[in-house]
């Protein structure tokens, strides 16, 4: 199997003194997808965003075969696509084909071409019919629907989700699950949500504390971890 | 929200909108400067440069209420001088203070209105604009519907939190903390958008949505605009 992420080592400290990532081992192969499940503060975002340079700690991360460093952000910039929990942060052109087009005309296309390609990612994600509108006229599921198409239009290799299903409704997370299903990049899914990581993901990784705490399928984190919601007593592992 | 609005109507289409940026950036210096160069007293000049305006508003086919209440947004500013220099005995002066900058105004925005922002930075910067003021001004503007936006979810918050009856002096601390809390929120927000960016692939420059062509109508425009303004001002 084709590797397209290699980190070994990796260890981040913010500066306030908080250290976020303490050693952290992972890999991800071509086509496979891993979530990526942890407490609020375990340091899976600040992990994810390692993988396209946005932060650079010590040890070592590995993009399709090229160290994440400064001389070769553009280059991996083009090959890992991250989409941001909060929608709103990732849409900042005046209308939704100008934000999906900003990735590839940041890439060196033409304005016509760039145009092109993100009305091309607009109609994949079901969004074509929006072009012209604000972005932030839309609706949630509208919104991560473009943010998804923002991201495809650069081609990348592999697609870095943080929190995708936050905001969504049912449905709308129903439509998002469907529509990853059938992406075929490799994906990393960072999320709380187990029914969405059981569905997509083959694998998953525990993130505890800045550290990997467990690896395995998603079930097995499942179950190590006792990692569901559960909201009433009857429903404890104790009483069952 | 005024910029929002302004952003809608650049996004029309009238033969003023159809007209490249760079030959509306030139009709707009040389109506500026024709206007802050008229003499005081030729107040024939200013009803020219008024129609000149208000042809240009009939072509852009906006809302001319509209249009005309925002360029008001500068009459209490220079109103203020114009009081000041009336009270100092020059009426004339005053008269031709206020009409320069509503006219100024008003033409700035109708330039603003037709024309995307996009469109026109990029015209800036083939005419050779700093690049540094450039992306200045695009970050701003991006910034505006950040702050105006984090506004509106504070000020739902507050209000679903006030009282009816809630005391005035009450109120104004509130507001007077939440100003403080909305930068933060805006800077926190700021920074979220700027690493988006950079995750595809922003080095610094906003490329444009359109590359910049001269068709043989802006030239035809730009030349009737020069010759109209020169002809006006020449006349005073």
């Amino acid at each position: 199997m084709n590797r397209v992420i290699e980190v070994r080592g990796l260890r981040y400290r913010y500066p306030d003194g908080t250290q976020a990532l303490d050693g952290i081992d992972f890999h991800l192969d071509a086509g496979e997808c891993v979530a990526l499940f942890g407490s609020n503060g375990s340091g899976k975002t600040t992990f994810v965003l390692h993988l396209n340079g946005l932060l650079e700690g010590e040890g070592s991360v590995e993009v399709c075969g090229l160290p994440v460093r400064r001389g070769a952000l553009d280059q991996i910039r083009a090959k890992v696509g991250l989409v941001f929990q909060d929608s709103d942060e990732q849409l900042f052109m005046p209308t939704v084909l100008e934000d999906v087009a900003f990735g590839p005309a940041n890439l060196g296309l033409d304005p016509a071409a760039a145009a092109g390609r993100a009305l091309k990612m607009l109609e994949q994600v079901g969004m074509a019919g929006a072009i012209h509108k604000a972005p932030y006229h839309l609706s949630a599921g509208e919104k991560r629907r473009v943010a998804i198409a923002g991201v495809l239009a650069m081609q990348p290799e592999i697609l870095v989700f943080d929190e995708p299903t936050t905001f969504l409704d049912p449905p709308g997370q129903r439509e998002l699950a469907k529509l990853l299903a059938g992406l075929p990049q490799a994906k990393l899914l960072v999320t709380h949500d187990v029914e969405f990581a059981r569905a997509l993901a083959s694998r998953a990784v525990f993130f505890d504390h800045g550290k990997v705490a467990g690896e395995g399928t998603v079930d097995e984190i499942i179950r190590r971890f006792d990692w569901v919601p559960r909201f009433r007593e009857s429903e404890s592992p104790d009483r069952r | 929200m005024h910029h929002v609005v302004v952003e809608r109507w650049s996004r029309g289409a009238s033969p003023l909108h159809a007209r490249d940026a760079r030959v509306k950036l030139g009709a707009l210096v040389a109506l500026l400067i024709a206007i802050s160069t008229t003499p005081d007293r030729s107040q024939f000049a200013f009803a020219a440069y008024a129609a000149v305006v208000a042809a240009a508003m009939a072509a852009s086919r906006l809302p001319l209420a509209g249009l005309v209440r925002r360029g008001a947004l500068v009459l209490p500013f220079s109103a203020t001088f114009a009081l000041i220099t009336w009270w100092s005995g020059e009426p004339t002066r005053a008269l031709a203070l206020a009409e320069k900058s509503f006219l100024s105004g008003l033409s700035a925005l109708l330039l603003v209105a037709t024309t995307p922002l996009t469109q026109l930075l990029a015209g800036l910067e083939t005419l050779g604009a700093p690049r540094i003021l450039i992306l200045v001004v695009q970050f701003l503007y991006r910034y505006l519907f950040v702050i105006s936006e984090q506004a509106q979810h504070m000020r739902l918050a507050a209000q679903s939190r006030h009282s009816a009856g809630a005391a005035q002096r009450r109120r104004f601390t509130a507001s007077a903390g939440a100003i403080g809390v909305l930068f933060a929120r805006s800077w926190e927000r700021a920074d979220g958008i700027y690493r988006a960016m950079l995750a595809r692939g922003f080095s610094g420059r906003f490329a444009p949505s359109v590359r910049p062509h001269l068709h043989a109508a802006d030239v035809v425009f730009l030349a009737a605009a020069l010759v109209v303004c020169a002809g006006i001002r020449l006349a005073a």
